[in-house]
């Protein structure tokens, strides 16, 4: 099977801090890949970095067999358009309808009738469940809708790879559930390709191919779901049953409390 | 003691110096790139047409109610100034000459910037925070063609015709006071207007003003928004930014202007 996106040797930070250390990653075409770990760890610099928001100056990063780098705006617009995106919240246009945002890249990049692109929008908000909400503005959504409206627009186009960013954040469990499933389902539907990143272990590990685990800018473990459940792995076991404490210590780095306390021995 | 404490002064009024110069040259940098992509404003005028409804039809209400007021000031204070001389009949020309050359295109430009410009500004700032900027950008959608440009040019449109009006206000203002409350001729009012106020001189030279100021205000409010730290904080501060540089670029230019004006272009 070929990789859609592959990354290698890839260093990266913001400033002198190095965020990503000699990551190697490879996703398959067809495939559902999850990157996990726990927050500020770097997968979301990871998704900006294959969604070319970020450009990777040490080790290379390719999607579709083109090479991020040292790509000009005009090249990584053409390979956006083959992309869809579902951000953390779904970054809906706040000053459009449900039916206008999914309706937007349509407009945006096609030139068909408005006959054929309600039809399309339509199918969309179906596929999602929300061909009833259609008229409503994203404020008068709760947030499980808002992100399942916003999958509706990241597959508008039918992309082939879909990069969702925690695309399970404070969704309730009916709704997390759903979510889930969408994502499977839309991803098999459309013959794409998906990168999840997320913490959420339960509902992630019930729908990937694959998963990564990213610690401190280092893949630290990858596998099937059966596998990373298995793990004996100190720092995996400790993220897949959410113990306080482990390889991530509870406490944050600190003075001794009898120091910050002003107590000395005497 | 005292050398250190001159040299830390001469240091921080050259570095706020040197921040407000970076600033200044950003803003004119990104001005350039709004031109540069502007060309979807024209191809798609809808868009610019929904900005001007937003920016200046919005803006219609302050605009002429303050219109009204100034011009009644202007009525009173002319004719209280004049009568001692005996020309109260050119209390019409004082009202005219103030509004259309100065207060006209000026106090406008004010209002338009705290009114418009501070919309602006939050506008694009809370697109940023809440990542709609970005997931056009996803979507191979350039943000300053599809979301700066547009506003920008329905400000500087705005600008003109909300200055016209509001010296068109102004003068109605003074005509109720000077003839209708205090019994200045009306003929006279008119006529000596008619006389003194000249077209290529005054209200040409007003307009392309109020057309520097529409594109002073829209490039400071459409940059500051643009580029908000994507925050609550970021963008109140980009808000108030907005409406301080705004005021100032609006006093200083409009200085530069008339001495052009009064002096002759060559």
């Amino acid at each position: 099977m070929t990789n859609l996106v592959e990354i290698s040797n890839l260093n990266f930070g913001y400033g002198s801090r190095l965020v990503l250390k000699g990551i190697n990653l490879a996703v398959p075409k067809g495939s559902l890949v999850a990157i996990m770990g726990l927050s500020g760890c770097g997968k979301t610099t990871l998704l900006r970095l294959i969604g070319g928001q970020l450009r990777a100056r040490d080790g290379t990063v390719t999607v579709a067999g083109q090479r991020l780098n040292d790509m000009s705006q005009g090249e990584l617009y053409a390979l956006r358009r083959r992309l869809g995106m579902l951000f953390q919240f779904g970054a809906l246009f706040t000053d459009l309808s449900v039916y206008d945002n999914v309706a937007f890249q349509m407009r945006e990049h096609t030139q068909l009738p408005e006959s054929v692109i309600r039809d399309l929008t339509l199918m969309k908000l179906n596929a999602v469940g929300l061909r009833g909400v259609q008229s409503l503005m994203p404020s008068e959504m709760s947030g499980g809708m808002a992100r399942r409206v916003a999958l509706a627009r990241a597959t508008a186009l039918d992309p082939e790879l879909i990069l969702y960013d925690e695309p399970f954040a404070g969704l309730d469990p009916i709704s997390l559930g759903v979510i889930g499933q969408l994502i499977r389902r839309l991803n098999d539907a459309l013959g794409a390709t998906s990168v999840l990143v997320t913490h959420d272990v339960q509902e992630s590990l019930k729908i990937v191919d694959y998963v990564y685990f990213v610690s401190e800018g280092v893949i630290v473990a990858q596998g099937t779901p059966d596998q990373i459940r298995a793990s004996t792995l100190p720092f995996v076991h400790q993220f897949i049953w959410g113990e306080a404490d482990g390889p991530m210590p509870f406490h944050y780095p600190a003075r001794t409390m009898s120091d910050d306390l002003g107590m000395r021995e005497a | 003691m005292v050398l250190e404490a001159t040299l830390r002064g001469i240091r921080l009024v050259g570095d706020r110096t040197l921040r407000i110069v970076e600033r200044i040259g950003a803003t004119v940098a990104f001005l350039v790139m709004t031109l540069v992509h502007s060309a979807t404003s024209f191809r798609r005028f809808d868009l610019v047409i929904r900005e001007i409804f937003f920016a200046g039809v919005q803006s219609l209400i302050i605009i002429l109610v303050s219109g009204l007021f100034v011009g009644m000031v202007l009525g009173l204070q002319g004719h209280e100034t004049l009568q001692n001389y005996g020309s109260e009949q050119s209390v019409g020309v004082l009202v005219a000459l103030s509004l259309v050359r100065e207060l006209g295109p000026v106090v406008a430009a004010l209002l338009f910037a705290s009114r418009a410009g501070s919309a602006i500004t939050a506008e694009i700032g809370l697109m940023k925070a809440t990542e709609q900027l970005s997931a056009m950008e996803m979507m191979a959608i350039n943000p300053i063609a599809r979301v700066v440009a547009p506003r920008f040019w329905g400000g500087v449109i705005s600008m003109p015709l909300l200055a016209m009006l509001f010296s068109a206000m102004g003068i109605i203002g003074g005509f109720l006071v000077a003839v209708v409350l205090i019994g200045v001729d009306d003929g006279a009012f008119w006529s000596q207007m008619q006389a003194a106020v000249d077209f290529r001189h005054d209200i040409v030279n007003g307009i392309i003003k109020s057309l520097v100021f529409g594109v002073a205000v829209s490039a400071i409010a459409t940059f500051e928004g643009y580029e908000a730290p994507p925050t609550a904080e970021g963008v109140s501060g980009a808000t108030t930014r907005t409406v301080v540089s705004s005021s100032l670029a609006i006093l200083a230019l409009d200085l530069v202007l008339t001495a052009f004006m009064l002096k002759g272009w060559n």
